[in-house]
């Protein structure tokens, strides 16, 4: 099933693409400056084509089939965001134009900014950060920053719980944060004790990702937040897990002072083979000053005849910008779509359809597959891919195997909390004729666990590809074929 | 909306959940502002949804009914229809990170092709996977640079002739380290040729950043640069316009360390400023410094080549607070329409596009400062982008063209108060030379009142 290579379908001579003759007078090039050779492929249309069809075979998505993938939030991605995306008044407008030529895009960016406010509960929000794990470091540039603005400048501790994103702690130590671990109860709750004891005067704040990844919401939210708070701490939630919550629950009101949304997770953008994404940072009211810039807002008041002018602006204490132009626009225009498609029902149905799809599928599992933290779930839950008398059988046999059912394999091996763990996140966009084939599929892959070991250890079957020697790719580090292109284009 | 639910469903699964309903599932919430009425507009079908977006796209001026010179970091380069095709397949946009790499392969050995044809553009050995965008990438490459010595030696200079975004960016990501950022703020060396950067390099350098175009699109051989600042140890690091490379001679061949570059002008729209593509690629003995995501060839258990996320140790989710940086998700589907774009124009069409840019580029500046009142401000050479002083404030120039739909280009005074009177012009092959004609009449009409 190997697909060759364009260095190596390359043909000399052939062309895939012509461009206009050039209609000016040429100007003469600047010799030393000019490059030699392009290696690039040569192929026609039709080979391009082809070729990247054949690739996209290889792959499953939520178009091929059911991807419960825990804390990616793999829903479907509806038709209609990619047709307004592609809506030449919003794909063809240059980020620089003059703000009277764009102001329907700055009106669809402030009002998302308005929606993501009322959803969330927070009193600002800036959609320039490009991807969760930039909304976090953004959130936690702006603990850092107000901490300062305070004289603080010994709060340099955040605690992580144990439970929190995999993210959390690099963005962290990236902002310049030291990162203490707390542990989970019993009941898979920050453990109030531990906290209790991290509380001091070198606290910046907590990370906090409620529902955390065991899927659980954390049953003493409102007294943790209260503890870090009393010790000066702010409170950073990673709206990663924000599906189990539109319309249930607000951070805002829980008492979080920062959270990041991923649009491509709650808001149905698609993942796109690893992003685009967009994580929009919405802060309770002292922190608005701190967001990164450029924000939306109305630079000039409307009446009854003019609408009002938008344009950006720059919060006071702003910590800077965090990536070029204003944010992905594309991405919003599509996340837009859906809340529009929603309204306030909608959204409320999509995160009690989430909760009782995965509640649903925990009940189908729970007594086949061992779950620690055994209580009502929210959008995902974890269990364990072992069972203590068939120690050859591991999470990444059960996930393999279940390739061959044309089922995407949950996360496995995180949160690192749950030996062998499998994280199930099915989302509100499955119906219960999937949800039923999967636990099926998945007491049948436990029977096969007991009766034939093996069909689970050598797992996947039925794919194109068997499973990867990844101890040769990274000895070996073959990381592109440019090296060999000449050779193998002559050939 | 998207819930395929019947009532029917819903109570047979909360049978078998063992509860009475939906509610029952979020009673371990605080049960203050439990089930807040959002206050959001009702939900509308599919049609109304579309008709009002349609309605508020309207309100927006488009690269097609304006006739635009504005480029400064984002470029009005034609698509074609084949990648935005590809990009539409659901096997590739509605997949996630590439994981299992068993069922991933599309997405994988596409990932593969990209890194192959980013280092040869860039005439490095290894790229990555995709950063955010121009800025973050480059932000990336000061931060890598710091890694690479340990801290040992905590300055990084950066050109002020960056673009202005990304010296933004890079200063937002390293204020809560003990990198220290110099030459960035010398905004009056930025007519000078970047020669003046030299005396800078020492031993408490550990990388230099510069444009190739600058922000102003000025083309220098950084040769001599890379040579002074490996002479002391330091590195160099080219920020990039990939769309030039196709004429222009690779960083990779003058000496570059990092190159990074936004990869918006290879088949990504304007969109308004995003989704872009950062590019990153050095050399090989950086691979295990370098941030972000990686493709590696390997074989499965069939014998088949295949290819597999590697080096994955570098990365957040394995060295947590250890990790040099956080990032996860990128920009997959940006980096396959960049893959596709480079391989459909291949080593022909890219020179092409290139050409097409420099030559209407320096048609325009040549008849633009036929007109008096106008002026080329520096003789540096140049790609696609060129700097017009003017007789007005650009701000005023700008304002009586955009009268007759034309955008004349950035007004640098936004940026540099010394520069007040000035455009920065890019052409592209959309601009045909009557566009250009166009434009240099209107400018020649441009009224002093």
């Amino acid at each position: 099933m190997t697909e060759k290579l364009m260095c190596e379908l390359s043909i000399p001579g052939r062309v895939g693409f012509r461009f206009p003759d050039i209609d000016v007078p040429p100007s003469p090039l600047p010799e030393r400056m000019i490059r030699d050779d392009l290696p690039l492929p040569e192929l026609s249309e039709i080979d391009i084509v082809r070729y990247f069809t054949r690739l996209s075979q290889l792959n499953h998505g939520v178009d091929t089939g059911f991807y419960p993938l825990g804390s990616c939030t793999m829903k479907y991605n509806p038709k209609v965001n990619e047709k307004a995306a592609r809506i030449p008044g919003f794909s063809k407008i240059h980020p620089l134009q003059p703000i009277e030529t764009v102001q329907g895009a700055l009106a669809l960016m402030y009002q998302l900014q308005e929606w993501l406010k009322e959803i969330g509960g927070f009193a600002g929000v800036s959609l320039q950060p490009a991807a969760g794990a930039h909304g976090e470091l953004t959130g936690v540039l702006i603990i850092r920053a107000f901490h300062r603005t305070q004289g603080d400048l010994s709060r340099t501790k955040i605690l992580i719980p144990d439970s929190a994103h995999g993210t959390n702690p690099a963005t962290s130590a990236m902002s310049g944060m030291q990162v203490v671990e707390i542990r989970s109860d019993k009941r898979g709750n920050v453990d109030i004790e531990a906290l209790k004891g991290e509380c001091d005067d070198t606290l910046a704040g907590l990370m906090l990702t409620n529902p955390n990844t065991l899927g659980l919401f954390d049953e003493n939210v409102e007294e943790v937040i209260q503890l870090v708070h009393e010790a000066g701490g702010l409170v950073y939630g990673d709206g990663a897990n924000m599906n189990a919550l539109l319309g249930i629950s607000r951070p805002g009101d829980l008492g979080f002072d920062v959270l990041h949304y991923n649009l491509h997770k709650t808001f149905s953008t698609p993942h796109g083979g690893g992003g685009p994404g967009s994580g929009p940072v919405g802060v309770a009211d002292h922190l608005v000053e701190f967001l990164p810039h450029p924000i939306v807002d109305v630079i000039e008041e409307g009446d009854e005849l003019i609408p009002p002018l938008f344009g950006f602006v720059t919060p006071m204490k702003s910590i800077g910008r965090v990536k070029s132009f204003h944010g992905h626009f594309g991405v919003i225009v599509r996340a837009y779509s859906y809340i529009r498609i929603h309204g306030a029902d909608g959204l409320r149905n999509v995160s009690e359809d989430a909760v009782l799809n995965a509640n649903y599928l925990l009940a189908l599992l729970r007594d086949t597959y061992h779950v620690p933290y055994d209580r009502d779930c929210m959008h995902e839950f974890v269990m364990e891919g072992r069972w203590p008398d068939i120690p050859e059988v591991h999470a990444l046999d059960i996930s393999k195997r279940l390739m061959d059912f044309g089922f995407h394999p949950p996360t496995n091996y995180f949160p690192l909390i749950v030996p062998e763990s499998l994280m199930i996140e099915p989302t509100e966009t499955e119906s219960k004729e999937t949800l039923d084939a999967f636990a099926d599929t998945l007491k049948r892959i436990a029977e096969e666990a007991n009766s034939d070991s093996t069909i689970l250890t050598t797992a996947p079957h039925k794919t194109p590809f068997g499973r990867m020697d990844e101890v040769k790719a990274a000895k070996e580090l073959v990381l592109c074929c440019v090296p060999d292109y000449a050779k193998h284009a002559g050939e | 909306m998207y819930s395929p639910h019947t009532d029917a469903d819903r109570q047979a699964m909360l049978k078998t959940i063992g509860v009475e309903s939906i509610e029952k599932l979020f009673e371990c919430l605080p049960k203050e502002n439990l089930f807040p009425d959002l206050d959001l507009p009702a939900g509308l079908t599919e049609l109304d949804m579309l008709t009002e977006l349609e309605g508020i796209a309207w309100a927006n001026d488009t690269t097609q009914e304006l006739l635009s010179f504005l480029g400064a970091g984002a470029y009005n380069h034609y698509i074609p229809a084949v990648v935005d095709a590809i990009l539409q397949r659901g096997e590739f946009y509605t997949a996630y990170t590439p994981y299992q790499p068993e069922i991933s392969q599309g997405t994988l050995q596409a990932i593969f092709e990209y890194q192959s044809m980013v280092a040869g553009l860039t005439g490095m050995e290894v790229s990555n996977a995709s950063h955010y965008d121009g800025a973050t990438a480059v932000a990336e490459a000061v931060n890598m640079a710091y890694h690479v010595f340990r801290g040992k030696r905590p300055k990084v200079i950066l050109s002020p002739s960056l673009h202005p975004h990304y010296l933004q960016t890079i200063q937002t990501y390293t204020d809560g380290s003990d990198i220290q950022l110099v030459a960035h703020d010398q905004t009056n060396e930025i007519s000078s040729d970047p020669d003046w950067l030299l005396p800078l390099i020492d031993d408490s350098i550990s990388l230099i950043v510069v444009g190739y175009p600058d922000f102003f699109g000025r083309v220098y051989d950084y040769t001599e640069m890379a040579r002074v600042a490996h002479d002391s140890g330091a590195l160099i690091a080219v920020t990039v316009n990939p769309l030039s490379l196709g004429l222009l001679k690779p960083p990779g061949e003058f000496g570059a360390d990092i190159v990074t570059g936004e990869g918006q002008p290879l088949g990504i729209p304007l969109s308004f400023g995003g989704p872009y593509l950062g590019l990153f690629a050095t050399r090989q003995e950086y691979v295990r410094k370098m941030a972000g995501r990686l493709a590696g060839e390997t074989v499965d258990n069939r014998g088949q080549r295949a290819y597999v996320l590697t080096l994955t140790a570098r990365e957040q989710h394995i060295r947590r607070d250890r990790a040099t940086s956080n990032i996860c998700t990128n920009q997959g589907l940006m980096a396959l329409a960049a893959t596709v774009y480079m391989s459909l124009l291949g080593k022909h069409g890219l020179r092409q596009v290139a050409e097409l840019c420099y030559h209407k580029a320096h048609y325009a500046a040549r008849i633009i400062t036929s007109i008096p009142g106008y002026q080329l401000w520096s003789t540096a050479p140049f790609f696609n982008e060129f700097v017009v002083e003017c007789f007005l404030p650009a701000e005023e120039v700008n304002r009586q063209l955009l009268e007759r739909n034309i955008i004349a280009g950035y007004d640098l005074g936004q940026n540099y108060p010394d520069l007040k009177n000035h455009l920065l012009v890019a052409v592209t092959e959309m601009n045909t030379k009557e566009d250009i004609d166009t434009f240099m009449e209107a400018l020649s009409e441009v009224e002093d009142d």
